[in-house]
């Protein structure tokens, strides 16, 4: 059975975060939390980390810690659980002598309190032998290979035409190199983690944006069996990817509890350990090429991109996949090299891929639309592609044109002098740019919501997703009200816990596509299976194994995004007072919830292109600039008149809701839009990232 | 973090006796900071004294249009006040661009200026930090270096003072009012802060146990026509690029108008607020005009020493410099 197409009633309505209350009045139980709820009082655990980049731990002496008062015990490499599949690098803590980076986790100080476990692992003294040879911890000094495959299966270089004879014909080319520094995820709630053992099954309150997965992968590292892994969480403070798949510090927390005699043992991660800890997108070097002709048509496009890796445990950005469908070319060439070094492992970050890579082409466009004397909207409308470059497929709701002339609309774009540092306010030099935004409507197969009537048209529906802040709690209620037909009143969602069917992760901004159709698919089975006024304690469960027809169909979304930027001509200093994003993104669920995450995208991307910078250093191989106070993100000065807006649509070949992914558009495209118009302020071009004031100085 | 012994003082020479008497111990104010490396590990006194409470917390008027400003006066009402607003603008500007308002809400007028660096390596116990661990190495040179001193630095350490207050008072020639174990004295605060040298871990050239009580403004029409630019890459709660607080007196008007006197102090350039008389001897007696200003500015980092991370400094003072004194001018310098 496949879900069919739902009436919207409440879908499309501003319905009130159902949990914003319990979250603004501190009654929403987050992970490092659930420790106070428990019957017995739980132990503190604190990490204590390498400071070497590559190497072997040779002792760890607890002695002073044990001493201290309040630490009950410390668990290392000699004495933690043993992993029946220590396969996963990362989730190999304490299996074994080795240091393959700096800031692993090297042991676990367990105390009666937060205060005697981090002077606990003040006190631990960790003897540790650097490697014979010199660690490589900067993409400078490692060698680049050709990965099998970039993240989420991408092929790692897709060659279609003679791309150096388009270039060599060309008219007009653009050849220019752009990078991204390391970026951190950095949400609002660091990862936490309660855990505790009864007798061989492990239970986690964990922040996570999967907790099946969690439990997937922590159950088959440890050898528990099925169903001996249960992962709870109710409320999560934020992921932006880096809560998608359990880190090291979920691990150790499992170890630490295992030693821990029965009690639970709650870890909260500090800001600096996230540095090392929890995944980060890696810094991008990406040589982007476009020929043109005159007016401004694309015959060759490449983009070859770099990153780097860690040595123990593979992670390509897909920084190049963006390029493969956005403009219409005939020569076209994309490639990924990634170099493997001794540093923690990037992860996912927002849009993995798509935010280096359309920074990269959109400022590269920005530059063609200069070189052809072709205004930058202009430019992207010349290069509409009629079908899917890649795969030849039709595009469903390509509506790019759209989203960009409305934008133009909207933000006055038309009394934009093209001239370059033209336009002086006060001391302030003043510029428009612009940049297109796409992410790919991905659909996750495998959810099962199940259903039960509760009589007089009430329904219990149970999924187990997760809501890390985007409103996903409520979103499903919506879903579930119309899939139903009833109010969303009479909908009781439960998620948040693997007790519940299985549901894959929030990411790929694939969360509400994915789980919505699986409660669309179970309601229009307990209506088959029950009919229109089901009795009480009835139930229907359905696992959607696919709703949209991805294989002749290019499902993405997309959008357009303005800035204004203003440039200081004394000090270079750099303001944004006017962002406008419009997007098409499908059906928008909820209004209020949907516009906060689009705003969020725009902010996030806007820190991304102005102040998010990791500075690895080269001789200690962490990131120095590892706190909030030194790795700056967009404070709220520095977010002015920020609009969003959608085109009015539904997509029903993506979802039966109509409705695409909205998490991660709206980092996209972003910081080229920024970039562009700092060049229009001042006809200076800044190809790296972050955009900082030193670089317009007189 | 280390256990401690808390002692709230009641009066401010039982705190001076209390903290004088002990190496291992240390004042403690509101602790915005030193609560941080308390946790860092980064500072692990055995004992801390609380002179929070102490009342210490009054703006008062000396003759002449000058302020004494008691140590424990939060950020927030000192930057507020009348007296300071309408008479010493630049210190009133300072105090609003640092940190944020929950910070500034807590914050203390001795603990603002008695604040340490945050050099990233200081802040991190798993790196060698002269000023941290006298003789371990300075991790920033050949590091992180974009807030690095290019004023005064010595082989020993880099480090900038992070101050903003600091600097606008360092302009327009405070006084700092210490107590010790001997009494009261009066240091001028372009003397409160030193020089690295060959030791970078002492920051002041307080001694152990003395405690600052209050600071002195002596009004001015120099300080009535005070300013503070402060340049950062996020437009709130960021330390200084770099920064300038300055004050001016012109003689006559308009394009032709002399400088009769001026005050330039700049931050994020050194390890103390850097008062830059070379620049101001430059400017004295000269019509004020973009060429002069970069003049000056020249002339005082004639012997900065920068690198690739922080190279951009003396232009950024150029600009920030001449964006002042263009605000105090009321006019244009291109």
């Amino acid at each position: 059975m496949t879900a069919t197409p739902i009436r919207a009633r409440s879908m499309g309505t501003h319905l009130t975060r159902l949990d914003g209350h319990e979250k603004v009045t501190g009654r929403a139980t987050y992970a490092a939390e659930h420790g106070f709820t428990l019957p017995e009082r739980p132990l503190h655990a604190w990490l204590v980390t390498s400071t070497i980049p590559r190497g072997r731990v040779e002792r760890v002496d607890a002695s002073d810690a044990l001493a201290h008062r309040g630490v009950v015990t410390v668990v290392d490499h000699t004495s933690a659980r043993r992993l029946a599949k220590p396969d996963d690098a990362e989730l190999a803590v304490l299996q074994d002598d080795a240091i393959a980076f700096r800031g692993q986790i090297v042991a676990v100080v367990l105390a009666e309190t937060i205060e005697a476990a981090r002077e606990g692992a003040r006190l631990v003294r960790v003897h540790q032998t650097p490697a014979d040879s010199a660690p490589q911890v900067v993409i400078e000094d490692g060698e680049p290979y050709t990965p099998e495959a970039a993240n989420a299966g991408h092929e790692p270089d897709v060659v279609q035409g003679d791309v150096d004879a388009a270039l060599a014909r060309a008219a007009v080319t653009v050849d220019a190199t752009y990078t991204t520094p390391h970026e951190f995820n950095n949400p609002m709630e660091p990862h936490a983690v309660t855990a505790t053992w009864d007798g061989d099954t492990l239970t986690l309150w964990d922040s996570t944006q999967s907790v099946h997965g969690v439990a997937a992968v922590l159950g088959r590292a440890l050898g528990l069996a099925r169903g001996k892994t249960r992962v709870l969480a109710p409320y999560v403070g934020g992921g932006f990817g880096s809560k998608g798949l359990p880190h090291a510090p979920e691990m150790a927390a499992a170890l630490a509890a295992f030693a821990a005699d029965g009690r639970p043992v709650q870890l909260a991660v500090t800001r600096q350990q996230m540095f090392a800890l929890t995944g980060y997108r890696t810094q991008t070097e990406s040589r982007v090429r476009l020929g043109a002709e005159p007016d401004g048509r694309l015959v060759a496009i490449t983009h070859d991109a770099l990153s780097q890796t860690s040595r123990y445990k593979e992670f390509v950005e897909q920084t190049a996949t963006a390029a493969r469908m956005m403009y219409a070319a005939d020569a076209r060439s994309t490639t990924h090299r990634v170099v493997p070094l001794d540093v923690a492992v990037p992860a996912w970050m927002r849009a993995p891929g798509e935010m280096p890579g359309m920074y990269a082409h959109e400022v590269a466009m920005d530059e063609l639309a200069v070189a052809c004397g072709v205004d930058p909207v202009d430019l992207r409308v010349r290069n509409e592609p009629e079908v899917e470059p890649e795969t030849g497929n039709p595009f469903n709701e390509r509506r790019l044109v759209e989203c960009l002339q409305r934008g133009a609309d909207r933000f006055g774009w038309a009394d934009r002098d093209p001239e370059p540092g033209s336009r002086l306010v006060g001391d302030w030099r003043v510029g428009l740019g612009m940049a297109s935004a796409t992410y790919p409507a991905l659909f996750m197969p495998g959810n099962t919501a199940r259903i039960r009537a509760l009589g007089d048209q009430r329904y219990a529906v149970d999924i187990g997703a997760v809501d890390i802040g985007t409103g996903a709690r409520t979103v499903l209620t919506q879903i579930a009200a119309d899939a139903l037909g009833v109010e969303p009143g009479r909908i009781e969602l439960s998620l948040g816990d693997t007790a519940l069917p299985k549901a894959t992760v929030a990411g790929g901004s694939a969360g509400t596509s994915s789980w919505g159709t699986a409660i669309v698919l179970a309601a229009q089975q307990l209506r088959a299976d029950h009919g229109d006024d089901p009795d009480a304690g009835v139930e229907s469960s359905s696992t959607s194994e696919g709703y949209p027809d991805m294989e002749n169909l290019a499902l993405h979304s997309f959008g357009a995004v303005f800035v204004e930027a203003r440039v200081h001509r004394w000090t270079g200093e750099v303001r944004v007072p006017r962002m406008l994003g419009v997007y098409s993104v499908g059906r928008v669920i909820n209004p209020t919830t949907a516009r906060s995450q689009l705003l969020g995208g725009l902010v996030m991307g806007l820190s991304g292109a102005l102040f998010e910078d990791g500075y690895r250093d080269p001789r200690h191989g962490h990131v120095v600039t590892q706190d909030l106070a030194t790795y700056h993100v967009a404070s709220h000065a520095d977010v002015g008149d920020l609009q969003v807006e959608w085109l009015d649509e539904e997509d029903t070949a993506a979802t039966p809701m109509g409705s695409r992914g909205i998490g991660e558009i709206g980092i996209v495209g972003t910081a080229a839009a920024v970039a562009n118009a700092t060049f229009h302020a001042t006809g200076t071009r800044v190809r790296a990232l972050p955009v900082t004031a030193d670089h317009f100085l007189g | 973090m280390k256990e401690l012994t808390y002692v709230r003082a009641t009066d401010a020479a039982e705190a001076v006796a209390a903290v004088a008497a002990d190496p291992d111990a240390r004042f403690l104010a509101a602790g915005t900071n030193l609560v941080d490396h308390l946790k860092l590990g980064v500072a692990t006194p055995g004992t801390v004294v609380d002179v929070s409470r102490l009342p210490l917390a009054e703006v008062e008027p000396l003759d002449g249009g000058g302020v004494r400003i008691g140590t424990n006066v939060r950020n927030t009402d000192l930057a507020v006040h009348p007296l300071v607003r309408h008479g010493f603008p630049a210190v009133s500007r300072a105090l609003l661009a640092g940190a944020s308002g929950q910070i500034r809400n807590q914050a203390t007028t001795g603990g603002n200026l008695l604040q340490r660096t945050r050099c990233v390596y200081f802040q991190d116990v798993t790196t060698p930090c002269n000023k941290r661990e006298p003789g371990s190495g300075c991790s920033a040179i050949g590091g992180f270096g974009r807030y690095d001193a290019i004023l005064g630095a010595s082989e020993a350490c880099v480090a900038t003072h992070p101050s903003d207050l600091a600097v606008a008072l360092a302009a327009l020639e405070a006084r700092v009012v210490v107590l010790g174990p001997d009494g009261e004295r009066r240091v001028p605060m372009t003397e409160l802060h030193r020089l690295p040298g060959h030791h970078p871990e002492r920051d002041t050239t307080l001694a152990h146990g003395e405690l600052v009580t209050h600071v002195e403004l002596t009004g001015s029409d120099l300080a009535l026509r005070s300013t503070y630019v402060k340049v950062r890459d996020r437009a709130s709660y960021a330390f200084a690029l770099v920064s300038v607080a300055a004050g001016l007196e012109l003689d006559g008007d308009g394009e032709d108008a002399v400088v009769r006197d001026v005050r330039l102090a700049w931050g994020g350039v050194a390890h103390k607020p850097w008062r830059a008389t070379a620049a101001e001897d430059v400017l004295r007696g000269r019509p004020l005009d973009a060429a002069a200003v970069r003049e000056a500015v020249d002339a005082e980092t004639r012997d900065a020493t920068t690198t690739t991370e922080n190279a951009y400094k003396p232009a950024m003072l150029r600009g920030a410099t001449t964006a002042a004194l263009a605000a105090l001018a009321g006019r244009d310098l291109a």
